[in-house]
């Protein structure tokens, strides 16, 4: 009997005897899909941030200026990109010093049971609902809630009205402060950090640490001169999630924190109720170019390798 | 000395990260069954089961969760099927382009979900698209196939070549290769990059903020609630359901890829 006849039999052979047709199929309907729909409306955006805003009748002028890309630059537009990048910067820094002691653990001392804990405790976080953990933190930092109620029983409450009293960090209270944004971006984001930060970790060999040792270093120097710089490439790629996450977001200034905007919400702002298409493209344009250079730097650093 | 106890810094700084990330969520499960529905008061007054049943019987709820199921369920099927596709391809030979694909693939979700979102917003304008059913679905699978993608070309790097090659040396076409010695190899992989797909599109809300015009899914209904709270306790039972019917994809898919080190032919 012979297998290989019909039609079916005669596309089969036709895909064996021309790998590059089959890549060809394969790859052609993501192409499509990606190139058409995504990149399409990505270029589409793009091209609009070239457009402007007639300031009188409102109307968007169809011709090519860089009169929006100006407009960035006024003080008001430029406080929220300075902002957004500081906040991103401080997510990256305080989820470097969180995550790391974890990845760490995990990476290094966890075995058997404790591998499998460590693994789902940094899952789970990771995929459970994005909105259920910012709500779990407008419940945590309202003013009847668990927080302040902490303070209270210890009799600390001074100490939280004083902090609070601290401009530009602080506010009325936690939940509409800068420091309730930064903590619930640093909760959100923390898992991103941890996964990249282990897995560079995991690929130290034991016998590296030993022969520092071995050489005479105290652990301290061991880990300062051996285990960081192996595992900076991991914290780097940890960083690309949590300053580019931190930088795109809209939603949790919006839900905890005080009323002075991010890059997102301006985005959110100038293409809904505002109308200005341009300069809500334009103001997407920044997270890209500050990604582009992130990116850059972190592939001269190695970071890629840990992702 | 290197030992291979921990020091103790380190277990309270490692303990005090997973109580970090672990804590906010189990006081959802508190909130769920608090009989204060006017603040968001700790300690809870009371406990009561009076809630779940209130939400039972509310139909905006319903309707979003359904919603949410088939956006979902479609996103899945679409990200499953072009992100095997892509996988295929890319695994096997290297062509022309190919870096190109990869980036391509991983750009939806690694530039900020406002991007992605705004410029299809005004794609959709630009085409005149009414917002429906399906442009979110086009969203959703837009940035799914990334994790089909991830989880299959790692499978198809270690699915060896010589097992294909076998397989038509004794008479096999390709579809028939594909069905009975690819497939098998790859299913897990796909099964677990298909439910954590589902997850990821359950979840989302940025990008469904700009493509669903008057619909909700659930987490569009769960932003409501949370931007201008109508009923607290109905959205804390909500909270609380959504965390534990998402454990289950999550938990799912590690017990599917843990055991992926013995993949057939993986030796040669």
């Amino acid at each position: 009997m012979n297998r290989n006849s019909g039609p079916l039999g005669r596309i089969s052979d036709a895909l064996w005897r021309k790998p590059s047709l089959l890549i060809f199929l394969l790859i052609l309907p993501p192409a499509l899909w990606l190139g058409i729909i995504y990149l399409g409306s990505l270029f589409a955006l793009l091209a609009q941030s070239f457009f402007s805003i007639d300031e009188f009748t409102g109307q968007i002028q169809y011709e090519w200026t860089l009169k929006t890309y100006g407009e960035l630059f006024r003080p008001s537009n430029f406080d929220i990109i300075i902002r957004t990048v500081v906040m991103a910067t401080a997510v990256t820094i305080g989820a470097a010093i969180i995550g790391f002691p974890v990845a760490y653990y995990a990476a290094r001392y966890a075995r058997g049971k404790w591998k499998a804990v460590f693994y789902l405790g940094i899952m789970m976080p990771l995929w459970s609902s994005y909105l259920v953990k910012v709500y779990a933190w407008k419940l945590i930092l309202a003013k009847e809630g668990i927080l302040n109620w902490l303070f209270e029983t210890l009799h600390l409450s001074w100490l939280l009205e004083a902090y609070l009293s601290i401009p530009i960090i602080g506010g009325n209270s936690l939940s509409v402060s800068a420091t309730g944004t930064f903590l619930v971006f640093l909760y959100v984001w923390l898992p991103f950090m941890i996964l990249p930060i282990q897995a560079s970790l995991e690929r130290v060999p034991v016998s590296m640490l030993e022969a520092s040792g071995d050489l005479g270093a105290r652990p301290s120097q061991t880990f300062r001169h051996v285990l960081l710089p192996l595992a900076l490439p991991g914290v780097i790629a940890g960083s690309i999630f949590t300053f580019s996450l931190t930088l795109g977001d809209y939603i949790i200034p919006q839900i905890v924190g005080s009323s002075r905007r991010f890059i997102g919400q301006a985005v959110y702002a100038f293409q809904g109720t505002a109308g200005n298409i341009p300069l809500a493209a334009a103001f997407a344009v920044v997270p890209i170019l500050l990604m582009a250079v992130y990116l850059w730097i972190a592939k001269r650093k190695g970071a890629f390798d840990a992702l | 000395m290197h030992s291979d106890r921990a020091p103790l810094g380190l277990k309270i700084a490692a303990g005090f990260g997973l109580a970090f990330m672990h804590l906010p969520i189990l006081l959802i499960f508190v909130y769920a069954f608090t009989t204060e529905d006017k603040s968001y008061q700790w300690p809870p007054p009371g406990f009561t089961l009076k809630w779940f049943g209130v939400t039972w019987g509310r139909s905006d709820v319903w309707e979003a969760l359904a919603l949410s199921l088939k956006v979902a369920s479609i996103s899945t099927v679409i990200a499953l099927v072009l992100g095997t596709l892509c996988a295929a391809a890319v695994s096997r030979t290297k062509f022309f382009g190919r870096e190109v694909i990869s980036l391509l693939v991983i750009l939806p979700i690694a530039l900020p979900g406002i991007i992605t979102g705004i410029s299809l917003r005004s794609a959709f304008n630009l085409a005149d698209i009414p917002f429906s059913f399906w442009t979110i679905v086009l969203g959703h699978a837009t940035f799914c196939v990334v994790v089909v993608y991830n989880n299959a070309v790692a499978r198809f790097r270690r699915v060896s070549g010589s097992l294909v090659e076998a397989s038509m040396d004794l008479g096999a076409n390709s579809f028939q290769t594909f069905r009975y010695v690819i497939m098998p190899n790859i299913s897990t992989a796909l099964l677990a990059g298909g439910m954590l797909a589902f997850a990821l599109s359950f979840d989302e809300v940025i990008v469904t903020t700009f493509t669903a015009g008057q619909q909700q899914t659930l987490p569009i209904w769960m932003l409501e609630e949370l931007v201008r709270p109508r009923e607290r306790p109905v959205t804390n039972v909500v909270a609380m359901v959504v965390v534990l019917v998402t454990f289950l994809p999550i938990l799912g898919a590690y017990y599917l890829t843990r055991g992926t080190d013995t993949v057939a032919g993986q030796g040669k």
